[in-house]
């Protein structure tokens, strides 16, 4: 019962958080909410005994992520007003529409033609079993070739973003082909009209 | 005690919210990055849910990829969205159709 109001009090934070995050006007305060969203759900997960993974969640995503999200929003000067044009027209239709899915995807997770009903009853790990242990021993042995690929992929992010956002500043002086082979006789030599010199005998 | 129809529903309630914010928040791309995020999380909790209730690790095994190639869309995104700041002085959607044929 405790577990259940728990549960029941970080759901319905997880819920307004993101509810806010879709509708308030400044987008700072949506990626605090997000913030706090992603807290309420590691919260969640915690209860799930996901315990490796809610940890990597406020790290990863409210230490790394977010903090990239609020510094782009922080750098960025944008002017809100027209960003916020149509809300109000497309206000009545996101709302049918997310209840028409909210309605729909509860009435397949909640009825019981799936069988989403008889997995209540989860027994509790022993005292000495370790998620991350678990998930290592997963990790590293099944799914070692995809774990490579999953390193592949951020150091392809890495590199993606540095050379988006790099500003190319002129520190070394290097050689432009180009310019090189553009360049005509006139541009490098120059002809002077001098009187003939003679050496002394 | 939780049961597993909870958080399937807490998971679908936060998709849906998340899909009604890429509906009204269609001019911003930061929101919309946003609401990309929080759409994966709230796939991630079924996943979570369903390797908590029939007490397998591979659902988790599978959150961490997905976290891991969120992370990289995200990072990736907004490095996107910085240059395209950088060129054209704005983020709203209906300013980007240059490529329109």
């Amino acid at each position: 019962m405790f577990e259940q109001i728990i549960f029941y009090f970080f759901a319905a934070l997880l819920v307004l958080s993101a509810a806010m995050v879709i509708t308030v006007r400044n987008p700072v305060f949506a990626a605090l909410f997000l913030v706090l969203s992603f807290f309420s759900s590691a919260a969640i997960w915690l209860m799930l005994e996901a315990e490796f993974l809610a940890i990597v969640l406020v790290l990863v995503y409210v230490g790394a992520v977010m903090v990239l999200f609020l510094f782009v929003v922080m750098m960025l000067d944008i002017n809100l007003s027209p960003l916020r044009e149509g809300f109000a027209r497309y206000l009545p239709v996101g709302i049918v529409v997310a209840l028409l899915m909210v309605v729909a995807m509860g009435l397949v997770v909640r009825s019981n033609y799936f069988g989403a009903g008889h997995y209540y009853a989860s027994v509790p790990h022993e005292a000495g079993y370790s998620n991350t242990t678990e998930l290592g021993n997963m990790l590293y042995t099944t799914y070692l070739y995809q774990f490579e690929i999953a390193g592949a992929i951020l150091l392809v992010a890495i590199i993606a973003a540095i050379s988006l956002t790099l500003r190319r500043v002129k520190l070394n002086k290097a050689m432009k082909p180009e310019e090189q082979v553009a360049v005509k006789r006139k541009d490098r030599v120059r002809m002077v009209k001098m009187a003939p010199e003679k050496r002394e005998p | 005690m939780i049961i597993l129809s909870d958080v399937l529903t807490l998971a679908a309630i936060l998709f849906c919210i998340s899909v009604a914010g890429i509906f009204l928040n269609r001019k911003n791309v930061l929101i919309l990055l946003m609401c990309i995020e929080l759409m994966l999380l709230s796939v991630n909790m079924n996943f979570i849910a369903f390797s908590h209730f029939l007490s397998d690790i591979h659902g988790q095994v599978f959150v961490f990829f997905i976290l891991t190639v969120a992370a990289a869309e995200s990072a990736i995104g907004l490095a996107i969205l910085v240059v395209l700041f950088r060129n054209r002085n704005t983020i709203n959607v209906n300013d980007l159709g240059t490529m329109k044929g």
